[in-house]
């Protein structure tokens, strides 16, 4: 084993990270502005189902990918409305809720779909413009050939689909937004101690439907991502576990966004060796693929445990704000 | 006083929810160009129709009523186990390993071996809540979250077992070799026949169903008869109250955990000991969740628990049948819609019937209260 292949190696490596880190940043994100204003979701995976669904089938019908992200990015914030519903207006169980998000997603998804395209919850296939393509950057294509710089340009960091550069720019922006607008210290106070918000005249309801709605609007997007990015149609069961990677991530990242990317390129990467390199062969004994899988939701738990680091969700997560009277 | 009579609160709120929630099922079935009154008839005909239709009512009905009554007793300490799932899933472990593994002079009746498999089947249920049970009791970890990911590693965990270690090599499918015949848990149909009751051979509803009633007579006992259920009930009302009142809050979390996965574990004895006689991946098949619904309904009571798990039986039972009656026009997955929409309704827009029953009830009161001044 040489150096260029070795390396050749990581840089495919890394590639398919990327690609596979994307939605769950983009999800990691979602809960994050949630669960930041004090709304707990575990919804997050049945969102990003729907959209992916809907973004799919809308793609499909219209031929245009940005129409189907349109209609995806819609149908999930209809999904975070009614978890906004239940758990600011009517002060249900945040848990139950998102519970009930993720089934309503497995079973309408299948059902419409095998109704409209009869294939037991397929969505044809896409192509062309219902289809993103790939974005080469500036000079990719003159860079290739330089040596180590040029496949790290051409092909790790250009050549990604639109998403995936959305997806990185909205990390430094959740992190000016959260910690340098007034918006963002009223989201993070409504999380904390939305007494002192609500004294403060401003309305823990509105902050948190805000919260939400965002929230639903970023799941969209994910979701979109899986069907007409990554995948090129729309499959039962899609997102696969990637809502509870990401709320794994939400946790790693301690609620805070660089950390929260940084955990979903971790988890990313996991995926990527999982998919690549099956079993690995360490000579001593075999780390067997479901290891791997598993990792992001072990080191979730020790993470958790505060054995490593102590992880402390915002303090009114959870709880239905309910005003003195 | 209470806003309103406890029969509302038991009867009424549920009733008007499921209600809700079959409407708004209905428009789903409206919406993809189907008649929602042929598709109700077509979802009761198939689950009470026929004595096959009992018996896969009543056969789902015994896992809703396991994993219910496991949502139930943690429900009363105030913990939310969400993960009946990966603990019924690694209990169909604790029910595999002494039937493949003992000694067949150890298994000569079904009555021996249903006692090795419920001993596997609870502790390793048990086992599987007993972690995170001791990470929310003594590191603050959040339940929830700790019960998901081991729901997620049990997936993992089996799949490992069932592809390798325990795989049978025999077949191309991820799943064990079947278990001895002494093994063979009575069925609904053996069991009648002595009594002139022809049952369907077909059905799979087996003796687990007796033990889960039995279970949900002894969570009764436990819950309002032993101090055990009382410690758990008053750390479930005031965490703080029943620190005051000297009651472990270590020791009370870790009992109820285990109990409650003990429970989810009972699942496997209904489908990998009496149904399937072999362990198969995916056996859960979404019952450590749909347990979280009967338990809402049943309002955390076992006789409540049981009349939800007979209805969630039926309609899953019931969704089979839209598949055929329909010609894959109505998938089966219009059960998970179904199921979705109560757990909404009971559970999460709970408010949304109460708020105004609570307003009527009080109006409704405030005349009488005037004159009795």
């Amino acid at each position: 084993m040489d150096f260029l292949h070795v390396f050749s190696q990581l840089i495919a490596t890394f590639d398919s990270t990327i690609r596979l880190a994307t939605v769950l940043l983009i999800a990691c994100l979602a809960g994050l502005y949630s669960e930041r204003s004090g709304i707990f979701d575990i919804g997050l995976e049945g969102k990003m189902l729907i959209s992916a669904f809907v973004s799919a089938a809308a793609a499909y019908e219209t031929g245009s990918a940005w129409v189907g992200l349109l209609f995806g990015c819609g149908a999930s914030i209809i999904f975070s409305l009614i978890h906004g519903l239940a758990s600011i207006t009517f002060r249900g169980n945040q848990l139950i809720s998102g519970v009930a998000i993720n089934f309503l997603a497995s079973g309408l998804t299948v059902v419409i779909g095998n109704a409209w395209y009869g294939k037991g919850g397929q969505t044809p296939t896409l192509e062309g413009a219902a289809r993103f393509g790939e974005i080469t950057l500036p000079f990719a294509n003159a860079l290739r050939d330089v040596p180590l710089i040029g496949p790290i340009y051409s092909d790790l960091i250009s050549g990604h689909k639109p998403l995936v550069y959305i997806g990185f720019l909205l990390v430094p922006l959740t992190w000016w937004l959260l910690f340098r607008t007034r918006f963002g210290l009223r989201l993070r106070a409504v999380g904390e101690n939305p007494e002192s918000v609500d004294t403060a005249g401003i309305s823990v309801v509105r902050m948190r439907y805000t919260a939400v709605l965002i929230c639903g609007l970023l799941c969209g997007i994910a979701g979109s991502y899986l069907s007409t990015s990554q995948g090129a149609n729309f499959g039962r069961e899609m997102t696969a576990g990637r809502g509870y990677i990401a709320l794994a991530a939400l946790i790693f990242a301690k609620w805070r966004p660089w950390y929260a990317m940084y955990a979903c390129l971790l988890f990313g990467l996991l995926e990527a060796i999982s998919n690549l390199y099956p079993n690995i062969d360490l000579g001593l004994f075999v780390i067997p693929v479901q290891f791997t899988q598993a990792l992001p939701y072990i080191l979730t738990v020790v993470i958790l445990a505060g054995f490593v680091g102590k992880a402390i969700p915002p303090r009114a997560g959870g709880e239905p704000y309910v005003k003195e009277r | 006083m209470d806003k309103m009579p406890r029969w509302a609160d038991v009867v009424l709120i549920p009733l008007i929810s499921l209600s809700l929630a079959f409407v708004a099922a209905g428009l789903v079935v409206a919406a993809i160009g189907e008649n929602p009154f042929h598709a109700l008839a077509v979802m009761i005909k198939g689950a009470f129709g026929s004595t096959s239709g009992w018996g896969y009512t009543l056969y789902y009905a015994t896992n809703y009523i396991f994993t219910g009554l496991a949502v139930a007793v943690a429900f009363h300490a105030k913990l939310f186990n969400i993960g009946g799932e990966g603990q019924a899933w690694v209990a169909g472990l604790g029910v595999a390993l002494p039937m493949l593994f003992l000694p067949s002079w150890l298994v000569p009746h079904w009555t021996i071996a249903l006692v090795w498999c419920t001993l596997g089947a609870m502790l390793f249920g048990a086992g599987w809540a007993a972690i995170p049970a001791y990470l929310q009791a003594k590191r603050g970890s959040h339940i929830v979250i700790t019960t998901i990911m081991f729901n997620l590693i049990a997936g993992a965990v089996m799949g490992y077992l069932l592809n390798g270690w325990l795989k049978n090599p025999d077949t191309q499918s991820a799943e064990t070799v079947k278990f001895p015949a002494a093994a063979h848990l009575p069925s609904a149909h053996e069991m009648l026949a002595p009594f002139g009751i022809n049952f369907s051979r077909s059905a799979p509803l087996n003796f687990a169903f007796i033990l889960a009633l039995a279970a949900a007579v002894l969570v009764w006992f436990l819950i309002w008869r032993t101090r055990m259920g009382y410690q758990m009930r008053a750390f479930g009302h005031s965490e703080s109250a029943a620190r005051y009142a000297g009651i472990p809050a270590v020791k009370i979390t870790l009992v109820t955990m285990l109990i409650s996965g003990a429970l989810a574990g009972m699942l496997a004895i209904n489908v990998v000991m009496g149904e399937q006689e072999r362990l198969i991946r995916d056996f859960v098949e979404g019952a450590g969740f749909v347990g979280i619904a009967v338990s809402l309904m049943g309002r955390s009571h076992p006789i409540g628990i049981v009349l939800a798990a007979i209805l969630f039986g039926a309609l899953t039972q019931g969704g089979f049948e839209l598949l055929f009656e329909f010609n894959n026009r109505i998938s089966r997955e219009m059960v998970l819609v179904i199921q979705a929409l109560i757990i909404l309704f009971t559970g999460a827009l709970d408010n949304l019937v109460r708020y105004p029953l609570e307003a009527m009830f009080l109006r409704l009161r405030a005349p009488a209260k005037a004159v009795s001044k």
